[in-house]
């Protein structure tokens, strides 16, 4: 039968906040291939600011809601850098899911009848498939 | 210039262009809901927030190319349709490019439509078409599954990054001298590069995701036959 996914989405969500809260203190901070290809005919100095030329990048403006307290992945009062990037990550990471999770099961199909044989029975073939593949290695082996 | 910006920054492309880009990337994302809701299903629910927020994580994780003072970081678009299908998939990515934008100062508001066509729109629409093409003619194992994985997001991402290129020859607010083709060959040569990491990044995920849960990766329905590695099916059995 079809397990819930539950287990699996907490474990999956561990790993994102773990990687997005700590890891991304690590990530490169180099300007990224779109940015890189606009500043094009631009010097940059080593900190990646234009010192000179004339290039797409120079016609960027400022974001409309750059005063957002997690504006840059950083949270605005947070002077010490890891953790600013740290929790801005996990409140994205949190944030993003809520977002997601929340709409997608608006979303979703409902099915008539109880939740779990109700939604086997109306999604049909790919059901199916589903169950007989949960349940074909068993049997053979 | 703060370097933290990953996405289409306003005053790049000019504004009547981004506003059509935006009504054109609403319908399409209004098509995603609709055709999406067939997927959507209690367990494909919760599994495709996951994605989104898993891929709001990793595109933080920007990582250096073979070129120098130059990063890459991830899309997503491939990951989104092997995990929950084309158009949940999609409409994950742009869930991590709305959040992005309206709370991380990621990419302009006014550039919302353009960023989400990119990347959520055709970088999603070319790693499913490569996907449904490389999952019938490589063997169902997990190396099939991981150079499906690498290939498509690959891939993916160049033909996302030209994306930007035709935007930028319909509204960009500088004058290239007509050098659009050094635009399109930059743009290809540096994703090329971060394609290599897509595809890495990818494939280690959706090859993960099948030996613990196989039945939670959407690419993987509707075949006959199970990717058979052999511990796939053990570990799924026994749980």
């Amino acid at each position: 039968m079809n397990k819930r996914p539950w287990a699996f989405v907490v474990g999956g969500l561990l790993v994102a906040l773990v990687l997005a809260g700590v890891v991304s203190n690590y990530a490169s901070s180099h300007p990224d291939g779109l940015d890189s290809s606009l500043l094009k005919g631009c010097t940059v100095d080593a900190d990646d600011n234009i010192t000179g030329g004339s290039c797409p990048a120079q016609q960027a403006k400022d974001h409309e809601l750059a005063d957002s307290p997690l504006a840059d992945y950083g949270v605005r009062g947070v002077d010490n850098g890891f953790l600013s990037t740290g929790l801005s990550g996990v409140l994205g990471v949190l944030l993003t899911f809520a977002v997601g999770a929340g709409a997608f099961w608006l979303l979703r199909r409902r099915s008539t009848g109880d939740a779990t044989s109700g939604a086997d029975a109306t999604s049909g073939a790919v059901s199916g498939a589903d169950g007989a593949r949960a349940t074909g290695p068993a049997v053979r082996g | 210039m703060e370097t933290l910006a990953m996405h289409i920054s306003n005053g790049i492309i000019n504004g009547p262009v981004a506003a059509v880009f935006a009504a054109l990337a609403l319908a399409a994302l209004t098509v995603c809901v609709l055709r999406g809701r067939r997927d959507l299903d209690d367990r494909l629910a919760p599994m495709a927030g996951l994605v989104a927020a898993f891929i709001f994580a990793v595109q933080m994780l920007n990582f250096p190319i073979f070129t120098a003072g130059v990063s890459g970081h991830l899309l997503g678009g491939a990951l989104a349709a092997m995990l929950v299908g084309p158009w949940v998939g999609a409409l994950c990515v742009a869930v991590v490019l709305v959040v992005q934008a309206l709370v991380f100062g990621d990419g302009g508001v006014a550039m919302l439509g353009l960023n989400i066509t990119n990347m959520a729109l055709l970088g999603t629409a070319a790693a499913y078409l490569l996907i449904a093409v490389l999952l019938r003619v490589l063997p169902r194992t997990s190396t099939g599954l991981a150079v499906t994985a690498f290939v498509s997001a690959l891939l993916s991402v160049v033909v996302a990054s030209q994306g930007f290129v035709v935007q930028y020859w319909l509204g960009g607010t500088t004058d290239l001298g007509g050098n659009l083709a050094g635009l399109s060959g930059t743009m290809a040569g540096v994703h090329l590069l971060i394609g290599i990491g897509e595809g890495l990044i990818t494939a280690t995920t959706v090859v993960t995701v099948a030996k613990v849960r196989p039945d939670l990766v959407y690419a993987l329905r509707g075949l006959r036959r199970p990717v058979t590695t052999r511990a796939v099916p053990a570990v799924g059995g026994v749980r």
